[in-house]
């Protein structure tokens, strides 16, 4: 009996690791196919954006251009106020992170740490916005933005943005997970609640934040329908809706098309090179893209 | 000792009696903050002995100290959260009641919104589409969850590499993303229907072909989100307990039997909490139709969601009225379509 279940294990191992190893090869297999899936549209914008118009246009389709037309890029810049909608891109992900780093931290701080009446009610009320689609917001924040005539202005852009419950949300839970004992200790220092938020706290939080500024960065700079709404001169609008207006025209080659993609796309993309593990917990966490 | 528990007792009297009502325990918090006796009990520590009058004057100030700060902490975002998310909810409703006016201005009508958008045979092809782009959006659901078992064989190579390849679409901008898949659907000179031609396949014109069109764009939409399902499903994965594959695997099971009969139930409340994400996503679809069919397309009535359609009459035809009533009927789906999620989660999630 022991003989036989000291056995059995032994006899199992060898054939499983072989087997696994066997499997690998087509767990690549299927892998890669669909790596090929995910990766080839972007494979297939770069190469057509390095294109002639001819080439876009031969059956069957060349993979490679003959030679790279990097003046495609240059014409990017004549179709529309590119290097314009590229700063305001970036004035409207700069100015809404730096915003709810600043807001969100400090509410989602109070909601973990001060007790006073009615603030599960309050709370409850935060969380209530993180329920409703974005719908339902749309009309009266046009007509507010628009009574403040700051129609096809950056504020316009940044300052709804700059509130957000979900982002309270995400920095309560991270303060919440952190331990007391710093606090109190600056406490019998006499520190106030200010500079225990700011030298104490802040500092720990900072995973967080990053997390909170990743979402925060891909939501802004893909941002479309607000933006849609509220800017429509070329020169306030920013990139996602820029690239949208092209589409109605004809005039506008596929080749302009797909290397104003790229560059759209390139400065998010390089942030998640770098920030790779941030940007996935921060998505994992929140689980959504917006 | 017993000097210590009166002190204790006194103390936690005086702050009762400054602060009627003090901080209920039952505001949403309990578990997250310590007991609060045990913090209030602290000035009945044999060092402050005799003085629970002062000790309870100073915890006092300190409470209302509590308020000032927590006011300076949340007000600002209270205030934009009110300005900007809550008062628009109110707003919107009372929106719904009126119609606007051709030179501006908007008067009162009741129910009439509502009546004509029932009535709309736009209001429910609108909400067809829609159903149909939820329906198509669960089904990459299944396709993340295979991968990501695939992704999480014992000692496979190169996870990270993959992590990142299928992640790439989810930073991708969408605006960019329809532009893509518009060249690559292109009926004439597009690359897909060229890789049709090799296997025999003739293609269509996919964006503008009404029978096609949705699901073209549908299945973008599932290319889209993939990352992201594929990452929270690989994280629960992880978490099942490793001895549950190894007696699975000396009872002779295979690793698709073991897929069906420990993974899959083991990670069901993610699967779940997934697909809820996936159906509020799908259910308010817009970036991608707005850039790849979009109002002058052949295919657009077939492709257009509910919120193509809030976004059609409240932004370019002004009809602010009606816009608000559809954007109340989106709540309600998405509220109705959640809820019946719940309900159905109850016969296949495992909670363990």
């Amino acid at each position: 009996m022991s003989e036989l279940a000291t056995r059995t294990p032994a006899r199992i191992r060898v054939p499983r690791r072989n087997r696994l190893r066997r499997n690998h090869l087509g767990v690549h297999a299927v892998l890669i196919l669909g790596s090929v899936v995910m990766v080839g549209p972007f494979f297939w914008e770069v190469m057509t954006s390095l294109k002639t118009l001819g080439e876009t246009l031969t059956v069957p389709p060349t993979v490679l251009p003959a030679s790279p037309q990097w003046s495609n890029y240059g014409d990017v810049f004549d179709t529309l106020p590119f290097g314009q909608m590229f700063w305001n891109s970036t004035i409207q992900t700069i100015g809404r992170v730096l915003g709810q780093l600043v807001l969100c931290s400090m509410a989602g701080y109070a909601f973990a740490r001060f007790e006073f009446r009615g603030r599960g009610l309050l709370f409850g009320l935060f969380l209530s916005v993180l329920m409703v689609p974005s719908q339902l917001f749309l009309l009266p924040q046009y007509e507010i933005v628009s009574g403040l005539g700051w129609l096809n202005s950056l504020q316009a852009l940044i300052v709804p943005g700059l509130f957000s419950a979900f982002g309270t949300f995400l920095l309560r839970q991270f303060f919440l997970s952190l331990p007391r004992e710093l606090e109190e200790a600056a406490k019998l220092d006499g520190a106030n609640h200010w500079q225990i938020f700011t030298r104490i706290m802040l500092p720990l939080a900072k995973p967080g934040l990053i997390a909170l500024a990743v979402l925060d960065v891909l939501w802004s700079w893909n941002d479309l329908m607000w933006p849609l709404v509220v800017n429509n001169d070329p020169s306030k609008m920013p990139l996602s809706v820029g690239l949208a207006s092209l589409i109605g025209q004809f005039s506008v080659d596929t080749t302009t098309l797909m290397a104003g993609s790229v560059l759209a796309t390139l400065p998010v993309l390089v942030l998640f090179i770098v920030l790779q593990k941030q940007f996935i917990q921060g998505i994992a966490f929140s689980g959504s893209k917006g | 000792m017993a000097g210590v528990l009166s002190d204790t007792q006194q103390a936690q009297g005086a702050d009762g009696a400054t602060a009627p009502g003090g901080v209920p325990s039952g505001s949403g918090s309990r578990g997250d903050t310590p007991a609060p006796c045990r913090r209030r009990g602290r000035p009945g520590r044999p060092g402050r002995r005799g003085r629970p009058g002062r000790s309870g004057r100073g915890l006092s100030r300190m409470r209302r100290n509590d308020l000032f700060w927590a006011a300076v902490f949340i007000l600002p975002t209270l205030l934009g959260l009110v300005v900007f998310y809550l008062w628009p909810v109110v707003r919107t409703l009372l929106i719904s009641f009126t119609e606007t006016g051709p030179f501006g201005g908007s008067e009162f009508v009741g129910l009439a919104n509502y009546r004509e958008l029932f009535g709309d045979a736009r209001l429910w092809e609108t909400m067809l589409n829609t159903l149909k782009f939820t329906v198509v959006a669960l089904l990459g659901i299944p396709v993340a969850l295979v991968i990501a078992a695939l992704l999480s064989t014992e000692g496979l190579r190169g996870v990270r590499i993959y992590r990142v390849l299928y992640f790439l679409p989810v930073v991708t901008m969408p605006a960019a993303v329809g532009l893509i898949w518009r060249t690559l659907y292109n009926g004439d000179v597009g690359v897909i229907n060229a890789l049709l031609g090799l296997v025999g396949i003739e293609g269509t014109n996919w964006l503008s072909n009404p029978a096609t069109a949705l699901y073209a764009i549908a299945g973008v939409g599932i290319w889209l989100g993939l990352g992201t399902q594929i990452v929270i499903f690989l994280a629960a994965i992880q978490g099942v307990p490793k001895d549950l594959y190894e007696a699975a695997a000396l009872d002779g099971a295979g690793r698709i039997r073991q897929f069906w009969s420990i993974t899959l139930p083991q990670i069901s409340p993610s699967v779940f909490f997934i697909s809820v994400l996936a159906v509020i996503g799908a259910l308010q679809t817009f970036d991608l139709i707005f850039v790849m069919t979009g109002p002058t397309n052949p295919a657009y009535p077939q492709t257009e969601t509910i919120v193509a359609q809030f976004y059609q009459r409240g932004f370019v035809e002004n009809q602010q009225g009606y816009a608000a009533a559809i954007a109340l009927v989106i709540l309600v789906v998405i509220v109705a379509v959640t809820a019946l999620q719940f309900r159905l989660q109850k016969k296949w999630v495992h909670y363990v």
